[in-house]
């Protein structure tokens, strides 16, 4: 039992600065930021001399009503759910064949990976020039490509599109497509780095049993990869979360706010109209969305533990 | 296990490493602004070389944060204040911005005496120097540079081509919109993609309808926002909104001036940082492009202006003070503003040094009524321009006159009293 | 690749039609990046220059070169100390549980949800109070600090998947944490602090807003300010702000290139999962 008890206590000790870390920087600051969010600091003059009232819940009761809060909401859960599918297929399908080494995988990895790295800001506005969609007679972009290719028939309006299928705007679709261009390489590599745990015997074995490729990927690289799968997902919902920089360089909040996600507006609220009780109420209710999000996959993850 | 004890080891050594001093040296003054690039930035070197020839015993330091049209050096500035770290100086725009944001906190020194100290007081245009002048008559920075806003732009190339001329009224506007429609020319560049533009374009308006009293007097209250002019000013947007290129929510302001360049294009309303962008294209003005008033507005100049405060607790404030002398010297001023593609605050500029655009631009600022614009933070609190921008956004999609009005009036009462 | 059959051409179709997605964009970074300004513009996008020019990467090195000692004197500490941290963490918390662990592991995950630009002036505050404020070693700190909650995760989930037989032996032969840590879990980490060191090294090479609130002065200011500082506030020269992002990226890059080799190898092979 003495045993127990030391490894318990060096376990912890090793957890302390996180745990001392994290409670301040991010507990401490959610603290503050919920008291922000309840009172009615909406200019830096009440910031700056702490003359504040408590309004209690009213900054939720508006944003609530406020149509581009709403909007807001809508597009980022759909941008999140298409944008973690969308980089986890294609992430899953490219770390399998690339596992395969097939002739030139290095150089096919390094491709995937490349967007990872080059600021938001340029590829926000490359993808903005690649989907701005120019006039009938004088096409931009793909539609320029498409246009000149004989096939105008496929020009559309990309996300200066209001139109919507019930509260998905149509127009999140291009932002969804950059944002798994430059994520979904991650997705692969951290799949790969799973991969590599596996043991060649176990799938050696399966094949001479006679499964197919298919069989294999299904009953034992998805399962045994299974948290690292979600490790992706909780990882890519933390990115379309803070999509910050790309929405905002590449297409802003768009007309109807059909490409507006919370993250941008709060930016707004906060650094350019000095709404700060607003801005911190955005804030506390992006981290209950995670909350919600994010709560049964920890329940479930481990329950299977 | 050894390598990764090293690598730590060498992390610590990298981050002992960094450690070099931070503090400002006692010659060192450093000044937050956002021109970091292009001819903005040679500008600034331009008024650096003039204060270090004023001044020699001072280090002016540029910490630049550029983006969002000072919306990052904002939220920085802000971050830094309410933080208890000002720098020695920083650029705002006049107006309200500057006493919103910054006096009215408690931030800022006046100025006042300074300006008299130096005598250059009547050397500033008066109307400028109310944009920075608190209720309680001091003067809270210094003006260096003055932009218009209410410009029409236009391409020459197609103005010639389809024997059209600039239009000086709202009617006339739109009887050239509806010629070159013909011509299968998209009459009116609009780039929105960043919300602003649509505000800029309206509030040129709003000033081409309601004329310069009756725009001031909304801003101290003896005007409201249910005045005809607005709802006048909608229904012109309204109507010019069918002429503008179908694509410029997809655009910032450059991508429509682009638009204009590319011969795709016959106007642009954009303030006179436009003309930078010509100038870097290597267009040629009055041959290549051209320049008129808004329709509406002639007599009138939307400004919008740089300056630069005295923040409180500032640690070289001898240095702020000398860099301060040398933003409100005709050298500095002149040094600065012909590269930044802007004119002077003060009434004396060396007009030679001028491009033929700017000397225009001087002699109608010495006699027309100063208007200060929305769009660029001088009019009204920057709650208030966001919501604004945020209405005008939903306005250009749904074209509903009556609900914009009644949400102005909401916006209105919260934010000006 | 054999075992594929007759499918492995519908394999480099689909890798070569993926390169193409990949490569689209970069084809216009790169091409917009040779051009002078006068040719920059949305409609020869597609265009090569007419003429290849370097003056647009020659103005942007001589802007990010002055800053690229303080990039590396951020990231490499900090990338490194965090990928450390999170490596412990994950392993206490996967395989040494007590009660409470999960509960620990939940709330440390959440912190990495927290969005940065609502804490900014508390988190300016506390760095002040502790003397960190306006230093690169205060920004290195909140990087180490915000980098916890990714790290431990990606390190936790991937320990998670290690047979429990292995650790419940070496814990019988009287090993202690740091023996079984040292002996058994480290050694096969080296694909995770791959991962995590990708992912650490990118995002704080390219993260603006701390680097550009905690840090004040130019002297101090890492690589992406300095980037973000090409555009200037009015006119946007893009071809130098396109090739001062691929200038900005090649670090980035030559990361994934030297520890991407470790994907592919596998020398490292976990023989001890499975």
């Amino acid at each position: 039992m003495r045993y127990q008890v030391k490894e318990k206590l060096v376990s912890l000790g090793i957890l302390a600065p996180s745990i001392m870390a994290i409670g301040v920087f991010v507990y401490g600051f959610i603290g503050r930021t919920i008291q922000v969010s309840l009172t009615d600091w909406n200019d830096i003059v009440s910031f700056m001399q702490g003359e504040f009232e408590f309004v209690g819940l009213e900054n939720y009761f508006r944003l609530f009503n406020d149509t581009r809060f709403i909007t807001g909401l809508w597009n980022n859960l759909f941008f999140m759910l298409f944008f973690i599918l969308g980089a986890l297929a294609l992430g899953i399908m490219m770390a399998v064949f690339i596992n395969d080494k097939p002739r030139g995988h290095f150089i096919f990895q390094n491709i995937y990976l490349f967007p990872m790295a080059v600021s938001f800001v340029v590829t926000g506005t490359v993808w903005r020039w690649i989907f701005a969609p120019g006039s009938p007679r004088s096409p931009r972009g793909i539609n320029m490509l498409f246009f000149q290719l004989g096939r105008p028939e496929l020009m559309w309006e990309w996300f200066t599109s209001t139109f919507s299928i019930g509260p998905f705007n149509i127009a999140l679709v291009t932002i969804i497509i950059a944002a798994v261009w430059q994520f979904s390489g991650y997705t692969m590599a951290m799949w790969l780095a799973g991969l590599r745990g596996i043991p060649e015997q176990l799938i050696e074995a399966a094949r001479i049993d006679g499964a197919s490729k298919w069989q294999i990927f299904t009953r034992i690289l998805f399962p045994m990869q299974k948290a690292i799968t979600l490790s992706a997902v909780i990882l890519l919902a933390h990115i379309s979360l803070k999509a910050f920089d790309l929405v905002y360089v590449m297409t802003g909040s768009g007309p109807r706010n059909v490409t507006d996600i919370p993250a941008v507006y709060m930016y707004e609220t906060t650094f350019r109209g000095n709404n700060y009780s607003r801005g911190a109420g955005i804030s506390i209710i992006l981290l209950m969305m995670v909350g919600i999000l994010i709560i049964p996959y920890l329940v479930n993850t481990f329950r299977e533990e | 296990m050894r390598r990764v004890v090293l690598a730590v080891m060498l992390s610590l050594a990298l981050i002992v490493a960094g450690a070099a001093p931070a503090l400002a040296q006692g010659g060192q003054v450093e000044i937050v602004n956002w021109w970091t690039a292009g001819g903005e930035e040679d500008a600034l070197v331009a008024l650096f070389e003039v204060f270090r020839e004023q001044h020699p015993e001072f280090e002016p330091i540029s910490s630049a944060v550029a983006g969002g049209a000072g919306t990052d050096a904002k939220a920085v500035m802000i971050t830094r204040l309410v933080g208890g770290n000002p720098p020695d100086s920083f650029q705002v725009h006049g107006g309200a911005e500057l006493f919103y944001s910054y006096v009215d906190p408690g931030f800022m020194q006046p100025v006042t005496d300074l300006l008299e100290e130096w005598g250059v007081m009547d050397d500033f245009n008066p109307e400028i120097l109310d944009l920075v002048r608190g209720d309680d008559g001091e003067i809270y920075s210094v003006p260096l540079n003055i932009h218009r806003s209410n410009v029409l732009w236009t391409n020459q190339r197609i103005l010639d081509e389809h024997g059209l001329e600039a239009p000086e009224t709202i009617e006339e506007m739109f009887e050239v919109f509806e010629a070159l429609e013909e011509a299968g020319v998209t009459p009116l560049a609009l780039g929105d993609l960043n919300r602003w533009p649509t505000l800029h374009l309206f509030e040129n308006l709003m000033l081409a309808t309601m004329g310069p009293e009756d725009y001031n007097g909304l801003w101290d209250g003896s005007v409201s926002f249910d005045h005809e002019g607005v709802i006048e000013a909608l229904e012109i947007l309204d109507r010019a909104l069918d002429y503008v290129n179908p694509d410029h929510a997809a655009l910032d302001w450059q991508g429509a001036a682009e638009l204009i360049v590319e011969d795709e294009a016959a106007f642009n309303v954009m303030g006179d940082w436009a003309e930078g962008y010509f100038r870097a294209v290597d267009w040629e003005p009055l041959e290549d492009y051209g320049w008129t008033t808004v329709p509406g507005t002639e007599g009138n100049f939307m400004v919008v202006t740089d300056t630069f405060g005295l923040p409180e607790g500032i640690s070289n404030p001898e240095g702020a003070e000398a860099w301060l002398k040398t933003v409100a010297s005709r050298e500095g001023q002149d040094a600065f503003n012909p590269i930044k593609g802007s004119i002077p605050a003060r009434v004396d500029p060396d007009v030679d040094r001028y491009s033929i655009y700017l000397q225009s631009s001087i002699d109608d600022f010495a006699v027309d009524t100063l208007t200060p614009s929305i769009a660029h933070g001088s009019a009204a609190p920057e709650g208030f321009v966001s919501e604004l921008e945020d209405i005008l956004n939903e306005f250009v999609a749904d074209r509903d006159i009556d609900h914009t009005v009644n949400r102005i009036m909401t916006i209105a009462g919260d934010y000006l009293e | 690749m054999q075992d594929y059959g007759k499918f492995k051409y519908l394999v480099y179709l689909i890798l070569f039609v993926l390169t193409l997605f990949f490569l689209l964009p970069m084809y216009v970074l790169f091409a917009t990046s040779f051009k002078s300004f006068a040719e920059v513009s949305r409609q020869a996008m597609w265009l090569l220059p007419s003429e290849y020019t370097l003056a647009a990467f020659g103005e942007a090195y001589a802007r990010l070169i002055p800053h690229l000692r303080n990039s590396l004197v951020l990231v490499i500490p900090s990338t490194l100390i965090s990928a450390m941290l999170g490596s412990l963490n994950g392993y206490v918390l996967s395989e040494w549980k007590f009660r409470g662990s999960d509960t620990i592991f939940a709330l440390l995950l959440f912190g990495m949800f927290i969005p940065y630009q609502s804490i900014l002036v508390p988190l300016v505050r506390f760095l002040q109070s502790i003397g960190l404020y306006g230093s690169l070693q205060g920004l290195i700190f909140v990087h180490i600090v915000y980098g916890i909650p990714i790290t431990t995760l990606i390190f936790r989930n991937y320990y998670a998947d290690v047979p429990s037989s292995l650790t419940e032996a070496a814990k019988v032969d009287g090993a202690g944490i740091f023996r079984v840590y040292s002996k058994i879990f480290f050694p096969i980490s080296i694909p995770a602090f791959v991962v995590v060191i990708i992912w650490q090294f990118t995002n704080i090479w390219n993260e603006f807003l701390f680097a550009v609130t905690i840090t004040q002065t130019p002297a101090q200011q890492p690589i992406t300010v300095a980037l973000n500082n090409l555009a200037g506030s009015q006119v946007v020269q893009w071809n130098v702000q396109m090739s001062g992002a691929i200038l900005t990226a090649l670090p980035t890059l030559l990361v994934y290139i030297i520890f991407g080799r470790y994907f592919i190898r596998g020398i490292l092979a976990g023989s001890a999962k499975g």
